[in-house]
């Protein structure tokens, strides 16, 4: 193999698996180690930047960071990065004069945002700093989109939604709420210098079998369902629910019909319960509450009685696999089940959907009736008119969504300034040795074996009956310390000098996860092969040194390194130093400092 | 010397032996040595060995002097009995606990100071009775825990890192063993585990004497330019003379030799050692050929590593004196103390 480049910023930034994975690319080891500090404020703005919704995100975020984690590869469970963010945002001390100063003179510019959800508020929250004027126009009477209408506040309090909202609306930003758009054009009209269209999937999707129609008093689009709630306009539902659907809105269905007083409340899904779109946490805090989830039932029919729904019928299903692994769904031939109810809730899917957008606006749509929008720029076939969020392909999440506003607000940026949308601004990068002295490091380097903390709950006894109570309490200081302290410092990197290895093997023999070898190189795939232990997570990159003196190279396995720094502490000569490396995805930024930071 | 504890976590894919044990169950604490010590490339290697030879940790009794080598016995298999004796003692020690439990496998640590000044008569002796043990020198030309003095192993070319030199010669530990009897000597380099490991195996496998000089670098007090003990000039001074492979009884032999090149010596536990050659004209069954060969390349200022001599007919300290077939302790406490009356019966011998 080639010598590994690790001057090119993507190589340790994968090594930082969590970071890698977060859309938003937020440095995770980082503020983890402040809050094992005591900073809570600290670690709130490192996530503030990144991500904008702390508190929000710190209850409710899908975490793709987690299933990353390098902890789940050398233990049972990652490190609880969600949770932890929220113990920044509960701890932290004041912010204003944290907060990016906002322009008194604006710099001309004027920006519409389509639709007040996570996606636009990034937008926005990265334009105002700049000297824009964002024009935020909103359905609703207020702003959050789904994380205020469809996302339970028993699972996020609306005071932490209003706070985090407000931070960005109080940049000054122009709110045209209660206003639906129903013509892009109209919008166009006004002039914007340019568009942002983050107006979500707000369309719940439904179930075409017998009965549906004549049903309709009963039965209830999921994510309306929710909205409805959110506003309410519903504060009951009958007595037996039955639920459609394995996804997180069916989790959030199920628990908010149990606090609206349904006495029974089953969850359906016509899949085995291993491909259920719901997160594990969001099923286990369902079934915590007591709700059956059924596998394999397939909706068939609804049955009246007097012309009032009173039963589902479904078939009994399995999933047979293809070659290629596609799945088959087959109804076994078992008997039908019966379910009796008095109401439904439909969570089977959303799309994005744009009745009001003119096709001959010069936005380009697709056989799927989806604008065609660049995956780098968000700009979509017409030059000005930007898509991001759940808007641009389909639904995704909160964090998705603030990574599509922060590059929407680059090109948004370049755009009005007349540059070329795909010259990017690159990210700061940063690599620091954390040597103090002989075996002493800047970070706490001794790995803690301590099992992943258990967040609490409140008392279901009275959780279950009022509908904005938070179930989930939060780690206290010490549940948060020792939380903590199960990270494993991805981002302090072992950075190896050729020139000074002398090759007596402390390194590889000191290494608790058998990292480090010192071989004759090879093609990738067969020196995989002859590592000490074979490298066969082959989405783990190998950090392969040059030639050094015996015409061996020195392989590093990247895959379950604990960046323990034991392999630095061993090497008599310092050709390993554990290097913190610092990763800040570029954000639109106001033009003087846009000089391109050196990577170390 | 490094604070932290050395992490419990292990690689989730580690291989696990007969035993279900991985290789790290066979270490010990972390080491307190200098970072990149050659003695701890020799504590891997030992880990590695048992590992692979699936040796229950109980099995063996680690024995060693006072040096920073003699320390390694800390950093492996710390479920297995052990004795850090004084200073050279080591022989003795191991001599009698071998005598009163002959099943243990006996394991002796030392070094150049150990072994070669103040314990150089105990070491002859042991030799020279043929305990059954692997004796490890961790030879770095130097007294390292005491901070650097020349060591009896000390070449006279080779200078101390203030550019003092030795007026007198150096003790060359495996002729010595050659001829004082040992039956299974070799020599070794610890920067090369791939060489070290079958050895350590075979010394293992081995009834009788055995002794491997491993050329163990001093990173600290010998390992400048001018010493002969140092990682670049073992390296560039190494002179193979043959290649082990180590064969378990229970494995078929498979790979090929060219023919007359090498040599099989099975040993007592059935376990055969492949001997091929590099050096055509070294025989190490043969002690009158190897001898001067010997003495050639070290005339030279090479380094002769591999199995140097080898002796499969050698009988051990039991044999020769005519032991009991039992560990002591598991003989019947009358048959180890027959009474007074058969004390009386020997004293009435000699009066
Ligand atoms: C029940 C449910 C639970 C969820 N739970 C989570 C969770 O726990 N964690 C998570 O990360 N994600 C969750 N999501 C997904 C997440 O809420 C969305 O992916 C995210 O909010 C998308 O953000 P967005 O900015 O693209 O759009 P949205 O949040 O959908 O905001 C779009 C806004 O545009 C407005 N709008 C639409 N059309 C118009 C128009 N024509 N004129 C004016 N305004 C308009 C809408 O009223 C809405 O306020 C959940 C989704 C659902 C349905
Ligand atoms: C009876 C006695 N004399 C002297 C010493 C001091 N001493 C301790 S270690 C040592 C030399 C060790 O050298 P070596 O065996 O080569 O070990 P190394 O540290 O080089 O591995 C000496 C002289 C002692 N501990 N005991
Ligand atoms: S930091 Fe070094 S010693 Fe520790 S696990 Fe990683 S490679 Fe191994
Ligand atoms: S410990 Fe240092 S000098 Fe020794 S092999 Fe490792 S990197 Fe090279
Ligand atoms: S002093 Fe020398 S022999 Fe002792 S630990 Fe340090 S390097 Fe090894
Ligand atoms: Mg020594």
């Amino acid at each position: 193999m080639d010598k590994t480049d690790v001057t090119d910023p993507d190589y340790f930034h994968k090594v930082v698996d969590c970071q890698w994975a977060c859309p938003a690319h937020t440095p995770v080891p980082e503020y983890i180690r402040l809050i094992a500090h005591g900073r809570y404020t600290d670690a709130f703005m490192i996530n503030w930047e990144s991500n904008v919704f702390p508190g929000i995100l710190g209850r409710t975020c899908d975490r793709p960071c987690e299933p990353a984690c390098r902890r789940g590869r050398i233990e049972d469970k990652p490190v609880a990065i969600c949770r932890l963010k929220r113990v920044a945002a509960d701890n932290r001390g004041p912010i204003d004069d944290r907060l990016p100063p906002i322009p008194a003179f604006k710099n001309g510019k004027r920006v519409a945002l389509i639709g007040a959800g996570p996606a636009s508020l990034t937008v926005a929250r990265d334009l105002m700093p700049l000297g824009y004027d964002c024009v935020l126009i909103e359905r609703d009477p207020q702003g959050g989109g789904l994380m205020r209408k469809n996302i339970p506040s028993f699972r996020l309090p609306v005071d932490v939604l209003d706070e985090e909202v407000g931070r960005v609306l109080d940049m000054g930003v122009t709110t045209r709420f209660g206003t639906e758009i129903t013509s892009l054009q109209s919008v166009l009209d006004e002039g914007f210098d340019a568009v942002f269209v983050g107006t979500g999937a707000p369309r719940g999707k439904d179930l075409r079998v017998p009965g549906r129609e004549e049903a309709d008093d009963n039965i209830h689009i999921g994510i309306d369902f929710l909205s409805s709630v959110s506003f309410k306009h519903i504060d009951a539902i009958g007595k037996r629910v039955v639920v459609i659907g394995g996804g997180n809105t069916a989790m959030d269905c199920c628990r908010t019909a149990l606090r609206l007083g349904a006495e029974s409340v089953t969850v359906t899904v016509r899949s085995p319960r291993a491909d259920m779109k719901a997160s594990d946490w969001e099923i286990e805090d369902a079934e915590r509450e007591g709700i059956p989830i059924l596998d394999n039932h397939s909706p068939k029919e609804f049955i009246l009685t007097d012309g009032r729904l009173t039963a589902v019928v479904f078939e009994r299903m399995r999933a047979e696999y293809d070659d290629t692994g596609r799945r088959r769904l087959i109804p076994t031939g078992e008997p039908d089940v019966v379910i009796e109810c008095d109401d439904v809730l439909m969570a089977v899917g959303q799309d994005n959907a744009f009745p009001w957008i003119e096709r001959d606006a010069g936005i380009e749509f697709n056989d799927w009736e989806q604008p065609v929008v660049d995956r780098q720029t968000f700009q979509s076939t017409r030059p000005g008119v930007f898509f991001g969020g759940d808007a641009a392909w389909g639904p995704e999440n909160i964090i998705w969504a603030v990574a599509h506003g922060h590059q929407a607000a680059i090109s948004i940026d370049l755009y009005c300034r007349g540059e070329d949308l795909n010259d990017r601004p690159p990210p700061e990068v940063n690599l620091v040795s954390q040597k103090m002295g002989i075996h002493e490091w800047s970070y706490d380097n001794d790995v803690s074996n301590e099992q992943r903390r258990i967040v609490p709950h409140v008392d279901p006894a009275l959780s279950l009956r009022d509908l904005s109570m938070e179930v989930e309490l939060g780690f206290d200081v010490q549940q948060a310390v020792d939380e903590a302290m199960r990270c494993l410092n991805c981002d302090i990197q072992t950075v190896f000098t050729d020139q000074l290895c002398i090759e007596c093997d402390a390194c590889m023999d000191i290494c608790p996860v058998d990292c480090i070898n010192f071989t004759q190189n090879l093609e990738e795939p067969d020196l995989r092969e002859t590592l000490r232990v074979p490298a066969m997570n082959h989405e783990q990159a190998l950090y392969v040194s040059g030639d050094l003196n015996t015409g061996r190279v020195m392989v590093k396995d990247e895959d379950v390194c604990l960046h323990c720094g034991l392999c630095a502490e061993r090497c008599p000569t310092g050709a390993w130093d554990m290097q913190k490396f610092f990763f800040f995805d570029a954000k639109a930024q106001p033009e003087p400092t846009r000089e391109q930071p050196n990577a170390a | 010397m490094t604070h932290i504890l050395k992490p419990q976590f292990r690689h989730p894919k580690l291989r696990t032996n007969a035993l279900g044990l991985t290789r790290r169950d066979y270490e010990g604490v972390i080491s307190t040595l200098c970072a990149g010590c050659g003695h701890d490339s020799v504590t891997a290697a030992l880990v590695e060995a048992c590992f692979d030879m699936e040796l229950p940790a109980h099995r063996v009794a680690k024995m060693s002097g006072i040096g920073c080598s003699s320390k390694t016995t800390n950093y492996f298999l710390n479920r297995s009995h052990g004795f850090n004796s004084v200073h050279g003692r080591m022989p003795s020690i191991a001599t009698g606990a071998n005598l009163a439990n002959r099943d243990l496998v006996y394991l002796g640590v030392s070094g150049d100071g150990d072994t070669a000044s103040i314990g150089l008569g105990q070491f002859c002796h042991a030799v020279r009775r043929r305990v059954n043990m692997l004796y490890i020198c961790e030879n770095n030309g130097t007294y390292g825990l005491t901070k650097g003095q020349f060591s009896a192993t000390n070449d006279r070319a080779s200078k101390n890192r203030r550019g003092m030199e030795t007026p007198f010669d150096s003790i060359d530990l495996c002729n010595m063993a050659i001829e004082l009897g040992a039956g299974f000597v070799a020599r070794a380099f610890s920067g090369d585990k791939a060489q070290l490991v079958p050895l350590i195996k075979a010394g293992l496998h081995y009834r009788g004497f055995a002794l491997i000089d491993v050329i163990s670098p001093c990173v600290t007090f010998n390992n400048h330019t001018t010493s002969t003990k140092s990682y670049d000039y073992v390296r560039d001074h190494n002179h193979m003379v043959g290649r082990l492979d180590l064969v378990p009884e229970r494995e078929e032999i498979t790979a090929e030799y060219e023919p007359g090149t090498s040599a099989d010596v099975t040993l007592h536990d059935g376990a055969q050692m492949k001997l091929s050659k590099l050096d055509e004209s070294y025989d190490p069954t043969d002690m009158e050929t190897a001898l001067p060969v010997l003495e050639r390349y070290k005339k030279r200022g090479e380094i002769a590593t591999g199995v140097l001599y080898i002796d499969d007919r050698e009988q051990d300290l039991h044999d020769l004196i005519g032991t009991t077939n039992q560990p002591l302790n598991e003989v019947p406490a009358d048959a180890l103390c027959p009474g007074s009356s058969a004390l009386d019966a020997i004293n009435d011998a000699h009066r």
